[in-house]
C-alpha cells in the first residue's frame, strides 16, 4: 500500500512540475507585453523589465522562480495597480473558496448519498420516482441557473439569507453559496448512487448473504455499501474539479472574495497580470492534481483490486 | 507415389436454380437501420430533438424576421407624443390595454439600454449554437484523429501521445483560458480556442478504446494481408466503426461547450458587447435581477432548454448504439 501511495505521489509531483515549466515558459513567450504600454515610457519599461529580471534567459528565470516557489513566496504582482506580494492576498482569497468548496463537498457528497440510498431502498415506489426526477433535473439544469434562481428566492423574494457572502458572518452566510455550488454533485451522485446499489443488491454474494440470514442494515453496511460505493468515488473525482469551476460563478453571484475572483480579476480587468495568472494557474493545478491524488488513494484504500493491479503493472 | 489427383469436369454436378433453396422470409436491417428505429421510439430522445429543434428553428429565423436589429437602441413614442428610448420595458404586446407607451411589440421587453430582448435572445441563442457546433466539430477532427493514431500505433507512439494527454488533462480549463487571455482579444475567438485545447481530449479517449478494440478484428488482418497502408485502415477502415461512440460523445460534449461559453461570458471573459450570447444575456439580466427579473427568464430558459435537449438526444443514441436487453 505505502509502495503504491510513494508511487502516486511522485508521479503527481512531476506531473506538477511539468505544468509549472510548461505554464511559466508559457506566459514568457507569448507575444504582448505585461506593462501599460501607454502609461510607460520605453525607459520606465526597460528599468521594470530589469527589476523583474526579465532580460535574463528563461531557463534561468525558471530557477529562480522555482527557488521563490519553494521558499514558499509568488513574488509580486506585475501591474502598476497592484504590485505588491501576491501571497497575503491569494491566502485571503483561498481560504475563503477552500472553506465553501469543501462545506459544498460535504453537503453534496451526504445528501447524494442519502437520497441515493434512500432511492434505491424504496425502488419502484413514489420516493424512487421522486429521487429520479429531482437528479435529471439536477444534472441537466445548468448550475448557475439555478444558483441565480436559488439566491432570487431565499435571499431577495424570502429574505431569510443574506444576500452576499460575509466573512465574518461565516457560517450563516455561506449556507446558500455552499448549497447552490453542491446542486450538481447532489444529483449526479444521487442517480449514481441508486444506480449502483440496486445493481449490487442484485447480484448473486448479495442473494447469497440474504440467504444466509444476514438483512437490514447488516447487509447494506457490510455486503453493498463498499461494492457500490467505488464508482460513485469516480464520479466524485471530476465533480469536484468542476467546483473550481462552479466556484468562479459562486463567487460572482454571491461577492465572495474568492480565488475564481481573483482569476477572473487578473484576466479581465485592465491589462493582463502575468504574475497572477502564474501563481494563480500553479494553484488551480496543483489543487486539481492534489484532489486526484487523494481519490487514487482513496480508490486504492476503498478497492483492494485496484492497488494489487498497480503493484503488478 | 501416387500421382497427385487433378479433378476433372465431370466431378462436378451443376445445379439448376430451382433446386437452391433460399429462405426468403426474413427480416433484415442494416446497423444504422436499427440505430434509427430504436432512436425515433425513444420518447425521451424525440422530446430532445423536439426541444433543441424549437431553438434552432428560432435562432436561424426569428434575428431575420424580427423588426428591430440586435444592437438597434429602439425609440418609442408615448402618450405625449414624445419619442423616448424605450428603455427596461417589461414585455409587452402592441395594442393591449396594458401597453401604456407605444404601438410597438416587445414580447420578452427591452434591456436597460433599450434593446429588444427578443432580438437579442435569439442572437444569442444563435451565437452560442454556433460557438458550440464550431469548437465541437474541429474537436471531433482532432480528437479522433489523435486517439486512433494513438490506439492504432500502440507501442512507444501510445505511451508518449497519452503522457501528453494526461498533462494537458491536468491543467484546469481555467488555467488554460486564463493563458490564452494574455494574447488574445476577449470574444468569440478566445471561447472557441478556450472549448478547442481542452475538449478534444475526451474524444480521443473514446476512438483510442473503440481502436484498440477493432484493431484486432480479422477484418483489419484481411485489409492487412492485402497490402493496405496504415492509414487506409484506420481512416477507412476503422473509423466508419467508431462511428457510433463518437456521434454519442459529440451530443454530449456539445451542452458543455454551450455551458462553458456561457458561463465565460457571465463571468466576464466571453462575448464583448455589442455582441451577445446567452451568457452575456444571462450576466446583463443577473446585473438587474431584483429590479427587472423578467430580462433574466429567456436567456436562462434558452440555455436550460438547449442543455436538457441535447442531454436527451446524447441519452437516447447512447441507448440505441448499445440497446440493453430489456429495452428489445
Amino acid at each position: 500500500m505505502s509502495k503504491y501511495i510513494a508511487k502516486r505521489i511522485l508521479i503527481s509531483l512531476l506531473t506538477l512540475f511539468v505544468i509549472i515549466f510548461v505554464l511559466f515558459v508559457l506566459i514568457r513567450i507569448m507575444p504582448g507585453n505585461p506593462f501599460p504600454v501607454e502609461r510607460m515610457s520605453a525607459e520606465m519599461i526597460a528599468q521594470k523589465r530589469l527589476e523583474l529580471g526579465l532580460d535574463k534567459p528563461i531557463l534561468i528565470q525558471f530557477v529562480d522562480y522555482m527557488k521563490m516557489l519553494l521558499s514558499g513566496s509568488f513574488g509580486n504582482g506585475t501591474s502598476l495597480y497592484n504590485g505588491a506580494p501576491i501571497k497575503p492576498i491569494l491566502l485571503k482569497c483561498l481560504e475563503n473558496s477552500f472553506k465553501i468548496g469543501v462545506l459544498s463537498i460535504l453537503f453534496g457528497t451526504v445528501t447524494g448519498l442519502f437520497i441515493g440510498i434512500v432511492a434505491a431502498l424504496n425502488r419502484g415506489k413514489f420516493l424512487d420516482g421522486l429521487c429520479t426526477i429531482f437528479s435529471i433535473l439536477g444534472v441537466c439544469i445548468p448550475s448557475y441557473v439555478s444558483m441565480i434562481f436559488l439566491q432570487y428566492t431565499f435571499s431577495y423574494k424570502i429574505p431569510f439569507f443574506p444576500y452576499f457572502f460575509d466573512p465574518s458572518n461565516f457560517l450563516f452566510s455561506s449556507i446558500m453559496p455552499s448549497l447552490s455550488l453542491s446542486l450538481f454533485s447532489i444529483s449526479t451522485i444521487a442517480r449514481f448512487t441508486r444506480n449502483e446499489l440496486v445493481e449490487v443488491m442484485n447480484s448473486d454474494y448479495v442473494k447469497l448473504a440474504e440467504s444466509k440470514g444476514i438483512y437490514g442494515r447488516q447487509l447494506i453496511k457490510t455486503h453493498v455499501l463498499r461494492n457500490a460505493l467505488i464508482p460513485v468515488v469516480t464520479v466524485i473525482a471530476p465533480l469536484v474539479v468542476d467546483l473550481l469551476t462552479g466556484a468562479m460563478v459562486i463567487e460572482k453571484i454571491y461577492g465572495v472574495n474568492g480565488i475564481g475572483k481573483l482569476m477572473v480579476d487578473a484576466i479581465a480587468g485592465q491589462g493582463v497580470d502575468y504574475n497572477y495568472v502564474l501563481a494563480l494557474g500553479i494553484v488551480f493545478s496543483a489543487l486539481y492534481i492534489g484532489v486526484m491524488l487523494l481519490l487514487d488513494i482513496l480508490y486504492g484504500i476503498i478497492d483492494p483490486r485496484i492497488r494489487l493491479t498497480a503493484k503488478k503493472g | 507415389m501416387d500421382k497427385i489427383y487433378t479433378p476433372s469436369k465431370d466431378d462436378f454436378e451443376f445445379i439448376a436454380e430451382q433446386n437452391i433453396n433460399v429462405d426468403k422470409n426474413f427480416a433484415s436491417q442494416g446497423y444504422w437501420r436499427g440505430v434509427a428505429t430504436h432512436f425515433l421510439k425513444n420518447k425521451f430522445a424525440m422530446t430532445g430533438v423536439f426541444l433543441v429543434g424549437i431553438i434552432i428553428i428560432f435562432a436561424v429565423f426569428a434575428p431575420i424576421f424580427s423588426s428591430y436589429a440586435y444592437d438597434e437602441i429602439v425609440s418609442i413614442t408615448d402618450s405625449s407624443g414624445k419619442e423616448i428610448v424605450a428603455k427596461s420595458l417589461s414585455p409587452q404586446l402592441s395594442g393591449s390595454e396594458q401597453n401604456l407607451f407605444s404601438d410597438k411589440t416587445f414580447l420578452f421587453g427591452t434591456d436597460d439600454l433599450g434593446r429588444d430582448l427578443w432580438t437579442r435572445t435569439w442572437q444569442g441563442a444563435r451565437i452560442s449554437l454556433i460557438i458550440a457546433f464550431v469548437a465541437i466539430f474541429i474537436d471531433m477532427l482532432i480528437g479522433t484523429s489523435y486517439g486512433l493514431i494513438s490506439g492504432f500505433f500502440g507501442g512507444n507512439v501510445d505511451n508518449a501521445m497519452q503522457r501528453f494527454i494526461e498533462i494537458a488533462g491536468s491543467i484546469p480549463t481555467l488555467v488554460i483560458i486564463s493563458i490564452l487571455a494574455i494574447f488574445m482579444e476577449k470574444g468569440i475567438g478566445l471561447v472557441i480556442a478556450s472549448l478547442l485545447i481542452t475538449e478534444w481530449i475526451g474524444m480521443s479517449k473514446i476512438s483510442r478504446a473503440e481502436c484498440l478494440k477493432l484493431k484486432e478484428r480479422e477484418y483489419v488482418l484481411a485489409s492487412r494481408t492485402l497490402g493496405a497502408g496504415s492509414f487506409h485502415i484506420i481512416f477507412k477502415q476503422i473509423l466508419p466503426n467508431t462511428i457510433g461512440p463518437i456521434i454519442t460523445q459529440v451530443m454530449f460534449s456539445i451542452p458543455v461547450a454551450i455551458f462553458t461559453e456561457a458561463f465565460l461570458s457571465f463571468v466576464g471573459v466571453g462575448i464583448v458587447l455589442p455582441q451577445c450570447s446567452i451568457g452575456s444575456l444571462i450576466e446583463a439580466g443577473f446585473n438587474n435581477i431584483t429590479i427587472m427579473p423578467y430580462q433574466i427568464l429567456p436567456p436562462i430558459s434558452v440555455l436550460a432548454i438547449l442543455m436538457l435537449g441535447f442531454n436527451l438526444i446524447g441519452d437516447g443514441f447512447r441507448e440505441a448504439l448499445a440497446p440493453k436487453l430489456e429495452d428489445m
